[in-house]
């Protein structure tokens, strides 16, 4: 399992465009679940209204994990989409 | 043959299948399903429609509003697929053993009930993005075409009334006409018909039935006469009007690229009223010499949230780019009264059309004014784009929205962002209290424009959406002309111009009046621009009386 934290910087948090993207690219790694976490509360990356449904505001940190075959390839691609995107 | 009498609003013969305008069935009935297999492949038909349709969407937007827009539907498109959703209407279809219109309402309802409790504005208004992607899903489960018409070939299209946001979805492409058994002249199906040039009848009442559907019908927009089965005699009439149509069209075609001035060298300036940027097409192919009036308003009736900056900009910079140099007036937001906006919030008034309405909306809430302040003087590098203010009544308003515009133009310098800092600002002229005022009025801004459906509405203290005032409304009644003229006379003490924006001015019967008075500009729909000229270019300025101010 990989993880990382991570703070976001957009000023509409996780909205529907982001996450949006984000459930797309988390959809593309065979064998692997990517969840994001915020205050116990998780959702899959790639459940886009559940998502959306944490209410991931500016300036909340989430802690998003990777479990499965394609743990590091799969980690390292949303970690850098949540750099640039989020 | 079968003879429905209504109020011809726009002009034209045309023959056509009725088809009657289908609103999405909000009432959904749980029922036992017999086949839960056929249900799920009915669901899977469903998405599969709504996914094209949304893609399609997308594209045609990256085209025409840009990024942003289409960056909506593909969201949309996203929940489409959404697991969560889906999951959801599965569940509901395994456990109720139901019909699976009933489960998409259910997941529907649920989801947008979870963003809805959301403590987050932002989070709260994509409820109303759920009930959308809902909504179109059970049209296609449904069967219900999207714009409301499920027809291979053109139709004459029949409703009760439709409201501003109905027009904006319709599939212009498919309507040959228009039959409501509301409205009036004024309403919107009327001011789309006109852009379009196509012809149209309102108040047909409630002898137009839903049986006739599918009927081949003849609809003449002059007469307001909607006609079943003709027998031979009106037929032949109504073929022989038909063609006088066509000839008169081609001796139009021949007043394009002449100029608008009247035989005694009295310049006009002749341009057109537009309510999106696809109306600009029109514009040119009638050879209007200018936008007078291009309504902001589709931006906020078409869309589910307040249109972003950008979205506003590129539409403004389409049509400013579109014209080439000729002037384009751009209306800033005029809803309220009969234009409501769900997102808007606001609260439900006795007496709308004395309410909160446009420049007050504006002047209450100064961040969406600014928002629209902001993508027009953006698009005012990209031609000659002029800002008008509506529903003035008071001398401060106008310096209140002359500041905004500074404030506005400041930030832009600021920023480094394009603009043109001689953007013409206007006002409309369309209150009795703006015509008294109007030599003070005139010495703030650059021209005026008359809204003369609104003037007259409160001049003669008639509602213009109603239908049984009749004799009372008199677009003609010598307060609106004179009005008219106290304005025309303070505007030149100034040296600004006035033209009318409203549907007056395309009244040729008026023209000696209007060239008397003085009228600089007349803004009309697209398809008067032709006729308009041709009376133009008879008209001896000179010889023109001021006899209709007379009581």
């Amino acid at each position: 399992m990989k993880e990382f934290n991570y703070t976001v910087q957009d000023p509409l948090g996780i909205h529907a465009r982001p996450a949006g993207l984000l459930s797309k690219l988390a959809k593309t790694f065979d064998g692997t679940v990517v969840t994001v976490e915020k205050d116990g509360k998780v959702a899959k990356a790639s459940q886009l209204m559940k998502l959306m449904g944490l209410g991931i505001k500016q300036g909340a940190t989430v802690t998003v994990k990777a479990e499965g075959e394609n743990e590091d390839a799969a980690i390292a691609a949303i970690e850098a989409f949540f750099k640039e995107n989020l | 043959m079968i003879l429905i009498q209504g109020k011809g609003v726009s002009k034209g013969v045309t023959k056509g299948k009725l088809y009657f305008f289908q609103r999405p069935d909000t009432n959904i009935e749980k029922k036992p399903a017999t086949d839960l297999e056929a249900e799920k492949a009915r669901l899977a038909d469903a998405q599969a429609k709504s996914m094209d349709q949304l893609t399609a969407l997308a594209e045609k937007c990256r085209e025409e509003a840009g990024d942003e827009s289409a960056v909506l539907f593909e969201t949309h498109a996203m929940f489409v697929e959404d697991d969560d959703y889906v999951e959801s209407i599965m569940d509901t279809l395994e456990e109720e053993q139901c019909n699976v219109e009933y489960a998409v309402k259910l997941a529907g309802e649920q989801f947008a009930a979870m963003f809805a409790a959301m403590d987050d504005a932002y989070m709260q208004a994509r409820a109303a993005d759920i009930k959308d992607v809902t909504q179109r899903i059970l049209n296609n489960l449904m069967g219900i075409a999207e714009g409301g018409i499920d027809s291979d070939e053109p139709v004459i299209l029949a409703a009760d009334d439709l409201a501003p946001s109905e027009t904006l979805q319709l599939d212009k492409s498919k309507i040959l006409g228009f039959v409501t058994m509301g409205g009036s002249g004024n309403s919107h199906t009327a001011i789309l018909a006109r852009t379009m040039g196509i012809p149209a009848i309102c108040g047909a009442g409630e002898a137009l039935k839903e049986t006739y559907q599918g009927r081949i019908a003849y609809i003449d927009g002059e007469t307001g006469s909607l006609i079943l089965d003709p027998d031979d005699l009106t037929l032949a009439a109504l073929k022989d009007k038909h063609e006088k149509q066509q000839e008169m069209k081609r001796l139009l075609e021949t007043m394009k690229g002449q100029e608008d001035i009247t035989l005694d060298g009295r310049k006009m300036m002749l341009y057109c009223n537009i309510g999106s940027p696809e109306d600009v097409d029109a514009v040119i192919t009638n050879d209007g010499q200018g936008i007078g009036l291009f309504r902001s308003e589709f931006l906020y009736l078409a869309a589910s949230d307040y249109p972003t900056e950008d979205e506003q900009f590129e539409a403004y910079k389409k049509v400013a780019a579109a014209m080439n140099g000729k002037r384009v007036v751009i209306r800033t937001l005029d809803i309220g009264a009969d234009k409501q906006v769900a997102y808007f919030d606001m609260k439900k008034e006795e007496n709308p059309a004395m309410g909160v309405r446009a420049i007050r909306i504006c002047l209450n809430r100064p961040e969406v004014f600014r928002t629209q302040l902001r993508a027009l003087y953006r698009a005012s590098a990209y031609g000659k784009v002029a800002i008008m203010f509506p529903m003035i009544t008071s001398v401060w308003e106008v310096r209140e929205c002359k500041r905004a515009c500074q404030k506005v133009m400041a930030e832009l310098e600021a920023e480094g962002i394009p603009y043109n800092k001689d953007t013409e600002i206007g006002i409309m002229i369309e209150t009795p209290s703006s015509v008294f005022v109007a030599d003070a009025l005139a010495k703030e801004v650059d021209f005026f424009s008359v809204g003369t459906n609104d003037l007259t509405q409160y001049t003669l203290a008639c509602d213009r959406q109603a239908n049984d005032l009749g004799k009372f409304f008199d677009p003609h009644h010598p307060a609106v002309l004179r009005a008219l003229k106290m304005a025309t006379d303070a505007a030149h003490a100034a040296g600004i111009w006035i033209g009318i924006c409203g549907e007056l001015g395309a009244d040729i019967s008026l023209l000696p009046t209007f060239l008397a008075i003085g009228i600089d500009e007349l803004s009309v729909s697209p398809t008067s621009v032709l006729p308009l000229r041709a009376e133009i270019r008879k008209s001896i300025a000179k010889t023109c009386t001021l006899e209709k101010l007379e009581c």
